[in-house]
Parts: structure tokens; C-alpha cells; sequence
């Protein structure tokens, strides 16, 4: 069983209660792993991609557009611009000559055609090598078109996504300071790392309203140009999704003095515990928020338990293993199963941090394998040692699930059901409850053949 | 020649070269299709074929960093593949360039020779290698440059002469493989379907998880390919200079019959000749039965779909064969539409339409679906035919689309949609007279029960 382990891996794995916690991670993904990692771009383009009244133009050869069409189930109240796939497609001859002139032509060809509140283009791989001067193009359309025209230094090979992240915020960043603030409430924020798929953003929103906080910028989720062009007015950062956007935090408050907090809506005491944290944030300038805050969770929770109770008496004792892209996401993960009786086994990431391991490895229970930049062999290793029931990953962890006779959960950025709030966990209860309990596990020959062990075993006794 | 007016690209309708390279690979038994790049490559096209087979899709990866991209990625090329050896305990590796690892120079082959002289004392797998730099061609490039690779490097002697057909089937559908293998079978000889994804694209619930998926064409069956009686190639469009069956034709003497994706009579009564005449056997009376079934529901069928007006885009090869199809059951392809290039793709159309349309479709090569909306509007088709990626104009039309090919996104069961033959052909025509009689029904508001 071991050798599904690579030899140069064994240090980015760590069963917890096995000696001191320590963990390698942030490293270059293996030649030949078959990592779950994508790349620099993927990490740009995920983050930018809900802003719908922007143009999103990939400049490079046809796949990195492609593969990123409508990639996500971010919704948009309006425009839909980011839902199409724009890509300058270089051909050889661009690459022998430089792209330069075909990027300036297809952005004044597209900004005429959609008129764009503002143009993102991406820089690939390829961009980087032939060295065409993105940044210089851009300046060069912005002058011309009279909007602005940012380039995403994107470039797959320069890390992960995580680089592809902060090349993300600073794109942002050059927006925010632009827009008139005259309006904006005191008691306001922008609501970072949250991307509306399947209209989660509104949810949140929502709560927010009725504690009485104004959102001022999406960031990104139903984002629009110009509210990120007011972000830097909002009294609060909210940050969730730490990976993606707390860079663009940490520049806001640098810059405009905008302090953050982080957030996560995902599960029952994280979604609470950040209303209650902006309530705390705005309690001296508004004493009634925190009342209205309860409120809020009051009438969430009187509508959720009951109905969650319901999958728990399916659920409690099933075993689970967590594996996403940031670990942030990880750590509610782990408490909302809490609430479902349901026990983590395995839990990793594709580009978690030190500091994201070791709160993970805090909250986990003894024995729980934490995995970094993992790959298919050793995820269906564990998932069979471990004897896990349900998988929560994304579409390149399922068929590792399925194939072993496992449930699974799609909570990656492909997902067309809303899983954050209070109505989202009873949606997350209701999403692993009709996997982990379908009758047509029974007939995956893997389930089928542990069955009949059980019962010679009980014959036995 | 692109025939779109437009610099940019919106919506392409085309996919990138290396993951052609990367399905064909996924084709050969024991074989791991093996990226040298940058990491997102290969995840971006594993969740693509993930989300269309539902089938697990394991694409190495060497990795390139910055370092690399810099001082050349030979020592990453060298290490994943000892990697994979290890881990996956690959037999044969299909090594696709990306265009990073193109345009920074790397020489793949000579990598691979100073590889092999380091690592000589191992037990080394095969390793074939193709370029598939993404900024020239398509994915069926990529596909079909991967074939003729499996072909010229791992076919290297005359094998013995036997009563054995090669069959290059192009990108079809793991149901289709399985009928095309059951309609040589029941020739009555053996063959070499390279590649075939039929298995190992979708496999059944099994014990265990496999580090590689089993099926795909053996080793020793490629090698038999030099004694074959010969080889049937599917695919009208050009794609490569040399394809597997011509390499083959030059190399060893087996003569090699190029003929279309077999979709439709005609197209099909074309695939069976060549069996006949390579096998100098007749047409197993079952597939006559199929044929003459086929014809009666031409019958049956043909006033519902009579004078329809489709619009059929995607992949040159089905295209082509689709707009076969179309054309002989009397509904009328107003606009034939790929993201390719390909200097023979109007002159196909016309011929697999002669006789059949007053005069050849209209074809457009190297459009996205920007361009075919545009002429939409003048068009007014009544259905769309192609892969999902064209629901968002379908919807926006108020048109039905016929989902056919790669990729099926938004519906179940794209690796089990038989195109291919009479029988994969009866099923397509099954399929296009509900989407008529559907929309019909739909859009009554007598709710007839009987159309």
C-alpha cells in the first residue's frame, strides 16, 4: 500500500497524534505526480472571473480560454460579460513575431463590441516567454478607449495559484481609490473571497442588510467595475477564502486604512460567528447591530435545526475525507460535519499554508491524515485505509470516489448549489445525506465485497 | 484560412492541441499520457475529459517552474517520467509537448535518447513522443498526430502477415468502439483499434482503484499493425502530414483505405466496402439486417425532420460526417461550422453531400461561436447539432441542440452515445426525430398524445 506514496512526499503528509506536527508544503508540485494543482492563470482567472461588467481577455494559445468557459457557477444580478471566453488565440506566427500587435487590435475590436466597464487581459505561459509587453498595450488601450485596462501578470509556470491570486489582487488594487465614496454608510463593507456561485453572495448579503450593514463592493462574486472602484469607502474588509483576496486586504489597509477581518459562511458557527464579528466590528458606532445580529441567526437556526436533525440520525458516525484547494475552506468543513455527526479522517489541500496546517492539524481529532498537494494514488490509498464513506472535493476527486464505492460531495467552484449560509448548510446536509446513504452503493463491488466480509465475520461470532 | 472576420476570439469552438495528444494516449494499454509543461495544462484537461467520460483521467504533469522555463525542462521531463514508471508502472508513456516546452526549445527527442542511455540499466517503458504545441492546430490535430506517432515509433519491423485490419477510428465514443469491435468480430477478424478508449474511458465498477485504467490496444496489436491486410483510416479532414495509416502505407506496404467518421448510410455502406475488400468477405447478414432496419426508419422518419434547417458545428471530422448524415435524411445543413483550419474541409462537405443537396453546405473553418451567432440571426435554424458547448446559443435562439460528440458537459452519458455504423446511426436518427417531435409537443397547446 505504501508505494502510492512518493518518496519525495512523505514529509507533506502527517497523521495527527504521531509525533510533533510539521509539515512541508508551499513547494514546486512533483514531476510526474499527476498533481490536483492548477496553475498561475487558473488562480488569476478564478478570482477575477465573476467581475460581469468586465472584459476578460486570456492572451495565449486557444486552451487556457477554453478550459476556463464559464468555469464557474458565479451568477450575476446584470451584466454577463464574464461568462463569455474571450482569448487573443495566438497562432505560430504571433509567437515567432510577438502577440503584441493582435493583443491591441482584438482589445479595441472587443472593447468597441461590449463596451466594458473595464478589460482584464491575462498574460500565459507563452507571454511570458516571447516577452510581449503586456503592460504597455494596456496603457496604450486604456489612452485610447478612456477605460481601464489592466494587466493580470498571470503567467502558469510562474508557481501556483496562489501566485495567480496575488497576481489577481493587485489587478483589483489599481481599481480601488477611483470612485466617488460621497454616500457610502459608515457602517459598511466589502464582502472579499466570496463568488456567488449559485448566488451565495446573496444570501450573505442579505444577512448583512438586515443587521444593517451596507456592502459596498462584491469582491468578487456579482462583482461590478465600479463598486470596486469605491471598494476603498467600505469601513470593513470581510474576508473569506484567505488564499484569494487577503492580499488585496492587507494593500487596502496599507493604503486607505481599512481594517479586515476574515470570515467563512460555510457551516453553522463560522456563518454566526461572522455576522457576530462584524456586529463587534460596528457595535460602538451602532449599539444595535449585535441585538440584530442574534437576530438574524435567531430566525436561521429556528428554520435549520429541525430540518438538519433529520440527516443527522442517517449521517452520524460516517467517516470523510476533505480534499480542496485552500484550506481555509477546510476548517469549516470540519466543524459542519461536526454538526452532522460525521467524523474526518482525511483532510488536504492543494496549496495551504504552514500556519493553514497547523490550525488544521489543532481542530483535527487524533489520527486524522492531513495531506498537501496531493495526487489520485494517494487519495484512494487513504480513502480505502481509512474505510472513508463520503469525499468532498472537486471534478478531478470524484471518479476517485466513485470508483471505490465512496459518496461524494461537489464543493468546489463548479458547484451549482449554494452551500453557504444558514439555508446553504441544510442544502450541504441535504447534498452528502443523498450521497452517503444511496442504496446503489451496495453494488459497487468494493462495498459489495466488504459486506459479505462484515457478515462472515458476524457468521464467525 | 480562418474565414472569421475578427481578430479576437469569443467562445471557441476548438480545443487545445496537447489534450487531442492526451485522450489518444489514454488509448493504449498500460499507457500514461504525459504532459511536458507547466502543471495547469494537465489539470485543466483532465477536468475537462473528467467531466465528459465521468471516468478518472490521470495526465502527468513534468511540472515546469520558472527555473525551468529558464534553464530548460529536461531534468523535470526525466524525473517525472521516472516517476511515473514507478508509481503508475506504465508500460508505454505518451510524452505531448505544451507550448511552453515548444517555445522555449526543448528537444523532446533528443531528452528522450540521452534518457533512455542514463536510465538503460532499468526496465524502461516505451516512451513516445509528439509535438502539440498549442498555438498550432487543434485538439483533433493533436489526436491524430499522437496516432501517427504510436504508429511510425513503436511499429518499427514487418510483422508476419495475418488476417488482421487496422482501424484508426478518430475520436469517437466508447460505445461507438464497442460496436465498430463487434462489427469486426463479426468479420470474422482480428484487429488493431488504435486508439481505444472504449474501455479504459469507461470501465465498470470494479474492486479496486486502478492506477491505469485497463483496455486499450496492445502493445504486441500495435506491433502486428506492419503485417495487417490493411488499414481503414475515419476522418475526412486533413490533419498531419503523415497519418498513422499513410506511415504505415510507405513503411511497410499495407495498404491503407481512408474513408469518413461512418456516420449515415452512405458513409457507412463506405466503411463496410472496406471491410469487404480487405477482408474479401461479405457483410455479416446481421449488419445487412441493421442497414435495411435503418432504411425503414429513414421511411418511418422522414417527414418529421424533412426540411429542418440545422446548423452542425464542432470538430472537422464529425462535422463532416454529421452533415453526411443530415443531408441523406432530408434535413437541410444551412451553415457547417469548426474552430479548425483545414485546407479540405469545404471540399468534403461537397462531396459527402453530392447528390443529396442542390449545391454544397455552407462551410466556415476557423470560426468561434461569436462568428456562427452572428450568421445565425439571418439563418434561422430549427436546431442546433453539436458538442454542449453550444446550449448557450440554443437557449438564446429557442432551438433544440442534438448533443453528439466531445464534449457532453450537460448531459449524462456522452461516452455511451453511439454515432457510428447503421446502428450507431439508427440510434441518431431515433434521437433527432424525438427532438423534433419533443419541440412540436412543446410548443402545441393541443397536447397531442399521438404525433
Amino acid at each position: 500500500m505504501e508505494q502510492a506514496i512518493f518518496e519525495e512526499r512523505r514529509d507533506q503528509i502527517h497523521r495527527t497524534g504521531e509525533g510533533p506536527f510539521e509539515l512541508a508544503c508551499n513547494r514546486d508540485s512533483l514531476a510526474g505526480a499527476v498533481s490536483q494543482r492548477a496553475c498561475v492563470f487558473c488562480g488569476s482567472r478564478v478570482v477575477l472571473y465573476p467581475i460581469a461588467d468586465a472584459l476578460h481577455l486570456v492572451h495565449g494559445p486557444i486552451g487556457c480560454a477554453v478550459y476556463t468557459w464559464d468555469i464557474r457557477g458565479a451568477l450575476s444580478s446584470g451584466p454577463e460579460l464574464h461568462r463569455l471566453s474571450f482569448s487573443t488565440d495566438l497562432q505560430e506566427k504571433d509567437v515567432i513575431f510577438g502577440g503584441e500587435k493582435k493583443l491591441k487590435a482584438a482589445l479595441l475590436e472587443l472593447i468597441e463590441r461590449h463596451k466594458p466597464k473595464a478589460a482584464f487581459v491575462y498574460a500565459t505561459c507563452i507571454v511570458g516567454i516571447i516577452g510581449d509587453d503586456v503592460a504597455a498595450v494596456c496603457r496604450d488601450v486604456a489612452e485610447k478607449t478612456g477605460i481601464p485596462v489592466i494587466p493580470v501578470q498571470s503567467e502558469g509556470f510562474k508557481g501556483n495559484k496562489r501566485e495567480g491570486y496575488t497576481a489577481a489582487c493587485k489587478a483589483m488594487f489599481t481599481l480601488t481609490g477611483t470612485g466617488d465614496i460621497s454616500d457610502i454608510s459608515p457602517i459598511s463593507i466589502n464582502i472579499l473571497g466570496d463568488f456567488n456561485l449559485a448566488g451565495e453572495i446573496w444570501i450573505i448579503r442579505d444577512y448583512f442588510k438586515r443587521m444593517g450593514v451596507e456592502t459596498v463592493a462584491n469582491i468578487t462574486g456579482d462583482g461590478r467595475v465600479d463598486d470596486i472602484r469605491r471598494a476603498h469607502g467600505a469601513a470593513l474588509n470581510v474576508v473569506q477564502c484567505s488564499g484569494a483576496t487577503m492580499e488585496l486586504a492587507k494593500m487596502m489597509q496599507e493604503k486607505y486604512g481599512i481594517p479586515f477581518i476574515r470570515a467563512s459562511y460555510l457551516g453553522i458557527e463560522d456563518m454566526a460567528d461572522s455576522l457576530y464579528a462584524v456586529a463587534e466590528h460596528f457595535k460602538d458606532r451602532d449599539p444595535g447591530i449585535m441585538e440584530r445580529a442574534q437576530q438574524v441567526v435567531r430566525e436561521e437556526l429556528s428554520v435549520l435545526l429541525p430540518q438538519l436533525g433529520q440527516y443527522r440520525k442517517d449521517l452520524e458516525g460516517k467517516k470523510v475525507a476533505i480534499y480542496v484547494g485552500g484550506a481555509f475552506k477546510a476548517f469549516s468543513l470540519i466543524k459542519a460535519f461536526r454538526h452532522l455527526g460525521m467524523k474526518v479522517v482525511l483532510v488536504g489541500s492543494q496549496t495551504g499554508t504552514k500556519e493553514d496546517y497547523e490550525e488544521l492539524a489543532a481542530i483535527c481529532d487524533p489520527g486524522t491524515v492531513i495531506v498537501d498537494d496531493s495526487n489520485p494514488l494517494e487519495l484512494s490509498k487513504f480513502v480505502k485505509e481509512l474505510d472513508v464513506d463520503l469525499f468532498v472535493g472537486g471534478v478531478k476527486e470524484r471518479p476517485i470516489a466513485h470508483k471505490l464505492g465512496v459518496g461524494f460531495c461537489d464543493h468546489n467552484h463548479e458547484r451549482k448549489e449554494a452551500l453557504e449560509g444558514f439555508v446553504g448548510m441544510l442544502n450541504f446536509a441535504r447534498e452528502v445525506h443523498a450521497s452517503a446513504t444511496s442504496p446503489i452503493w451496495r453494488f459497487v463491488p468494493r462495498r459489495e465485497a466488504m459486506a459479505k466480509a462484515e457478515a462472515a465475520k458476524k457468521e464467525a461470532i | 484560412m480562418s474565414d472569421s472576420p475578427y481578430v479576437s476570439t469569443t467562445n471557441a469552438c476548438k480545443l487545445c492541441t496537447p489534450l487531442g495528444a492526451a485522450l489518444a494516449f489514454r488509448g493504449v494499454e498500460g499507457a500514461i499520457p504525459f504532459l511536458h509543461g507547466s502543471q495547469g495544462c494537465a489539470t485543466y484537461m483532465r477536468r475537462y475529459i473528467i467531466s465528459h467520460f465521468r471516468e478518472p483521467m490521470d495526465i502527468a504533469s513534468s511540472a515546469l517552474g520558472e527555473k525551468q522555463a529558464v534553464f530548460g525542462g529536461g531534468p523535470n521531463l526525466k524525473k517525472g517520467i521516472l516517476n511515473v514508471m514507478s508509481k503508475y508502472g506504465a508500460s508505454v508513456v505518451g510524452v505531448a509537448t505544451t507550448c511552453l516546452t515548444e517555445t522555449i526549445g526543448d528537444d523532446v527527442p533528443r531528452l528522450l535518447a540521452e534518457f533512455r542511455k542514463e536510465f538503460g540499466d532499468l526496465p524502461l517503458p516505451e516512451i513516445v513522443h509528439v509535438s502539440t504545441p498549442s498555438y498550432s492546430g487543434t485538439h483533433m490535430e493533436g489526436w491524430h498526430a499522437a496516432v501517427a506517432a504510436l504508429a511510425s515509433q513503436l511499429v518499427q519491423d514487418k510483422a508476419e502477415p495475418q488476417r488482421r485490419v487496422n482501424l484508426m477510428p478518430g475520436l469517437v465514443s466508447p460505445a461507438d468502439l464497442r460496436h465498430l469491435k463487434d462489427i469486426l468480430a463479426d468479420f470474422g477478424v482480428d484487429a488493431t483499434i488504435l486508439p481505444d478508449i472504449s474501455d479504459s474511458m469507461d470501465r465498470p465498477a470494479l474492486l479496486d482503484y486502478e492506477k491505469l485504467p485497463a483496455g486499450g490496444t496492445t502493445l504486441a496489436d500495435i506491433r502486428a499493425m506492419s503485417g495487417s491486410l490493411g488499414s481503414i483510416e475515419c476522418g475526412r479532414a486533413d490533419h498531419v502530414a503523415e497519418s498513422a495509416g499513410a506511415n504505415l502505407e510507405r513503411r511497410f506496404g499495407v495498404k491503407n483505405l481512408r474513408i469518413g467518421i461512418p456516420v449515415g448510410i452512405r458513409e457507412s455502406d463506405a466503411f463496410f466496402a472496406a471491410l469487404e475488400e480487405l477482408t474479401g468477405l461479405p457483410t455479416p447478414k446481421k449488419y445487412q439486417d441493421e442497414r435495411g432496419r435503418l432504411v425503414d426508419a429513414y421511411v418511418d422518419g422522414h417527414k418529421y425532420v424533412a426540411g429542418k434547417r440545422a446548423i452542425v458545428y464542432g470538430e472537422e471530422d464529425l462535422v463532416i460526417a454529421m452533415t453526411a448524415f443530415l443531408a441523406e435524411i432530408g434535413v437541410k445543413p444551412i451553415l457547417c461550422a469548426t474552430g479548425a483550419t483545414c485546407k479540405n474541409f469545404k471540399a468534403q462537405l461537397a462531396a459527402v453531400t453530392e447528390g443529396l443537396l442542390p449545391e454544397p453546405p455552407e462551410a466556415r473553418e476557423g470560426v468561434d461561436f461569436h462568428d456562427i451567432a452572428e450568421q445565425a440571426a439571418d439563418l434561422a435554424p430549427d436546431l442546433l447539432v453539436g458538442h454542449s458547448k453550444g446550449y448557450t446559443y440554443a437557449k438564446a435562439w429557442n432551438v433544440p441542440l442534438m448533443r453528439v460528440g466531445f464534449p457532453i458537459h450537460d448531459r449524462f452519458g456522452g461516452q455511451r452515445m453511439r454515432h457510428v455504423a447503421y446502428g450507431g446511426t439508427q440510434e441518431l436518427f431515433d434521437r433527432l426525430v424525438n427532438v423534433v417531435l419533443e419541440r412540436k409537443q412543446e410548443d402545441s397547446a393541443v397536447g397531442y398524445g399521438y404525433l
